[in-house]
């Protein structure tokens, strides 16, 4: 069986068997590497035994999301485990990331206690840069100000939180999309957010490759359920002339994959309960699986930007 | 050490105001049991939806939301015209009484998608 593109009637990187089988290897460990807008996908299995090592220029950073700390309910009742887990996952990696992407949703409640539970298990982790943007529940009490005084004054966060960075000629750029929400409308980042992202991206030449990283999908993945922000076409308008764009976002707990021409969306599992698929539930609350599923459905993602190449390769793994 | 202090205050200020909301409020489920005036309006939150979504109650009613779902959700009035709510848990109630007529619209800031209103009339 070939991971390769076939077909592409549509034009956009993708064909149904390429779907299919990138619906059956979410969740169990995908390979994608972007280059030139074009999509192509490998099993983990396939990167094992290519296993080239990686050269000592290029970059690699992790993802990890939605640990959910304090959560203690029937999709799962140690979610402080199964993020140790995790870590030991990152910690067993022949090459280590370079940093890890924490992309919201440290904690269920924003309770200072679930925030020091994370921390204290976050000290075994080997890689010790960790870049954070605030999910919803991180933000529950005070808008987020004991969040951003602790994860996010060393990056010197603006306004509810964002920055930008750059590593290895990437450049990095977090935004927040949970805060100040509306009544009846989806995650939004606001117009000072907005009008700060055009003028960071302004003077970057356009084969400068970019990553966005948000809690909230920064496209319309299921509205319905809220899986979405109401601004963030405004945002992809400025990232539009870049040659190669990648969001990673969290929130929905699991794989979803999109191309839109040189921009890759990609939304991580999370290292504490699963969620339906859009649409599959009446409602998107915690998925209750079977004690033996459940670490095939948490994971980490691991990214890796192959220099001079301008392609950025994502690859998600379980937990299992 | 001067935070601390207040803090301490702060808890048993609390402490003395539960114990006297809790007072009143039984107070009122035995007066109403009896004459038939405490009446309190549920809205149950669930699957991500305030049901009933709209709710029709009389000036000094109360209404208490409580949250069925494993997520937590919070009641926020769009034009900031009660209390809002803290983050609710699992099983956790949210109680206000209904003051002035009129139509209010609340919403989850958590899930802004989540909205209902209440109708509060003359009693």
């Amino acid at each position: 069986m070939s991971d390769y593109i076939s077909h592409d009637h549509e034009h956009d990187g993708i064909d149904r068997r390429g779907f299919l089988q990138c619906m059956a290897w979410a969740g169990t460990g995908l390979l994608w590497t972007i280059s030139g807008g074009v999509l192509v996908s490998k099993t983990l299995a396939q990167v094992a035994k290519a296993g080239t090592p990686l050269p000592a220029t290029d970059l690699s950073f992790l993802q990890i999301s939605d640990s959910h700390i304090g959560f203690s309910k029937e999709a799962n009742k140690d979610v402080t485990e199964t993020f140790k887990i995790a870590l030991d996952r990152i910690n067993a990696m022949p090459t280590p990331p370079s940093f890890l992407i924490h992309t919201g949703d440290i904690t269920q409640l924003s309770k200072p206690e679930e925030f020091d539970t994370f921390d204290e298990v976050l000290k075994s982790c080997r890689t010790k840069d960790v870049f954070y943007v605030p999910g919803e529940h991180d933000v529950l009490t005070d808008g987020g100000k004991f969040y951003r005084e602790r994860y996010l004054k060393s990056v010197e966060a603006k306004g509810s939180g964002w920055y930008s960075f750059n590593k290895n000629g990437v450049h990095f750029i977090g935004l927040v999309n949970v805060v100040n929400l509306q009544a009846g409308g989806l995650g939004q980042l606001g117009d000072d957010q907005l009008e700060w992202l055009e003028a960071d991206v302004k003077g970057l030449g356009t084969s400068t490759p970019i990553v966005v990283f948000a809690h909230i999908p920064l496209w319309a993945v299921y509205p319905e359920w809220g899986w979405g922000t109401s601004d963030s076409e405004r945002a992809l308008g400025y990232l539009k002339r870049f040659g190669s764009v990648t969001v990673l976002n969290g929130h929905i707990h699991q794989v979803l994959q999109k191309v839109e021409g040189n921009v890759t969306f990609h939304t991580a599992m999370s290292t504490a309960f699963p969620q339906p698929a859009p649409g599959t539930a009446p409602s998107p609350g915690p998925l209750n699986v079977p004690a033996d599923k459940l670490r095939g459905m948490l994971g980490l993602t691991s990214v890796r930007y192959l220099q001079g190449k301008s392609s950025l390769a994502v690859v998600d793994s379980n937990l299992s | 050490m001067y935070t601390l202090i207040r803090n301490q205050t702060a808890l048993i200020i609390l402490a003395i105001s539960l114990s006297f909301l809790t007072n009143f409020a039984l107070g009122q489920a035995e007066k109403g049991a009896s004459a038939d005036v405490a009446k309190t309006n549920q809205i149950v939150i669930k699957d991500f939806h305030f049901t009933p979504q709209t709710v029709t109650v009389k000036a000094g009613e109360k209404i208490t939301w409580i949250n069925r779902d494993e997520e937590p959700h919070t009641v926020v009035s769009v034009e900031k015209q009660f209390k809002k709510s803290a983050a609710l848990d699992t099983d956790q109630e949210f109680t206000i009484t209904a003051g002035a007529p009129g139509t209010y619209t609340y919403f989850c800031s958590v899930h802004p998608k989540m909205t209902g209103t209440i109708i509060v009339e003359k009693s």
